[in-house]
């Protein structure tokens, strides 16, 4: 799972959880794998993510180094930090471990680079 | 026994390991899903040469994420059969992928993303498999927080094989509820092979559903086609074809020579009456 994806997801599909975001990381493996840089893409995509969570899940895995804690204005024309957002965002894989809702405590396991969030019929709202 | 998979077996099982190699090894299989693809990305209208990020809701073994991928777009794809899923890590598609049931709902934040496709996977949400499972009620949990987790302007498009009119209605009428506008765009609709269905949903205000693609007016145009072959056959021998306006020309002044009666030939000579006769 890449951390774009962690960004997004949230565990509010459970019963009784209001927002269930953002969803604690506990990693046991992780990969990097090269992907094509789209500066375009990540320039796009910044002002949709919350970046403070992305930062956070960032350090939880030892992968925020460089790594502004805030966006600058302009970070647009910074090709050195698309860069590095852009690594953290597509390149970072979580292989294996969990995620961890913030409000009921409920374990999703990640195996595989797959977070698996089915719900059991006691779950389903 | 019915061929529809979804009167087979719930989807988490119809999509064991064999189906699963099935969408890798298949050229055919692997074909239509591409060309699905292709259309529902025609039917998102995204704006051009902007890099998007897109959900595919069941997006199995990433086949529609690779044309996705091809179009220059990001996506997160959600699927409830794992089999399938690890198929798509082993293509090693570029997007990422998350098992999960639509029918619990979409578990992103809301706003995530531009658009959403979905190829062949809706049907899915009618059955009830499992005892607890309320058909009407998924499909209003699913597409109430699809809602949610899609951008202002955003579309959905749905390629699916629903089995009978009270579905599309059900369909439609629980995606209205949820707060969508859109319908039902039918490809093809007189062909038996070749017609496929696809819900195009949109977030912001009503806009005209996109055309379909071989409805009526292409049909009149290829039937306009052959009538003027069949006409250019008729000329060549000399007389027009029975009942057009030529024809019947020819036929008042036949008349005329003859020194018979005959109306003058006016702008209404030889056009329809309107309906309201």
């Amino acid at each position: 799972m890449k951390l774009i994806t962690h960004n997004m997801l949230t565990s509010k599909c459970l019963k009784g959880v209001v927002t269930g975001y953002p969803l604690a990381i506990n990693a046991t493996n992780i990969k990097v794998t090269e992907v094509d840089f789209n500066p375009e893409f990540i320039s796009r995509i910044i002002p949709k993510l919350d970046w403070e969570v992305l930062w956070r899940a960032a350090d939880s895995i030892g992968h925020s180094d460089g790594l502004p804690q805030t966006i600058e204005p302009k970070f647009e024309e910074n090709s050195d930090f698309l860069k590095k957002a852009h690594k953290v965002l597509l390149e970072v894989e979580i292989e294996e471990g969990n995620l961890v809702c913030p409000e009921s405590g409920r374990r999703f396991p990640i195996s595989k680079g797959i977070p698996n969030m089915l719900l059991t019929e006691a779950e389903v709202q | 026994m019915s061929r529809r998979p979804e009167h087979q077996a719930p989807p988490e099982v119809f999509y064991n390991e064999d189906e699963a190699r099935k969408y890798t090894q298949n050229s055919r299989i692997m074909e239509i899903q591409s060309q699905m693809t292709e259309r529902c990305i025609e039917l998102l209208l995204l704006p051009e040469d902007t890099p998007c990020l897109l959900l595919d809701i069941g997006c199995g073994s990433g086949l529609s994420g690779t044309v996705l991928e091809e179009n220059g777009h990001m996506w997160i794809g959600m699927d409830i059969s794992r089999a399938m899923l690890d198929v798509a890590i082993e293509r090693e598609i570029e997007g990422d992928v998350v098992l999960a049931d639509m029918g619990e709902g979409v578990p992103f934040r809301p706003g995530s993303f531009d658009g959403a496709i979905s190829v062949s996977a809706l049907q899915w949400l009618f059955n009830a498999d499992k005892k607890s499972h309320q058909p009407v009620k998924r499909l209003y949990t699913f597409f109430s927080t699809l809602y949610a987790a899609l951008s202002r302007s955003a579309r959905v498009v749905f390629q699916f094989y629903p089995e009978n009119e009270s579905q599309l209605d059900l369909l439609t009428s629980q995606a209205m509820k949820a707060g969508f506008y859109g319908g039902v765009v039918i490809d093809f609709p007189n062909s038996a092979k070749a017609k496929k269905f696809f819900l195009v949903l949109m977030t912001g205000g009503a806009a005209p559903l996109p055309k379909a693609l071989g409805t009526d007016e292409e049909d009149e145009h290829n039937l306009q086609v052959k009538y003027a072959r069949r006409e250019a056959s008729k000329r060549a021998r000399g007389k027009p074809l029975k009942n057009t306006k030529a024809w019947l020309l020819e036929k008042k002044e036949r008349r005329r020579k003859q020194g018979k009666d005959t109306r003058p030939d006016t702008k209404y000579t030889g056009r329809k009456r309107s309906g309201r006769f």
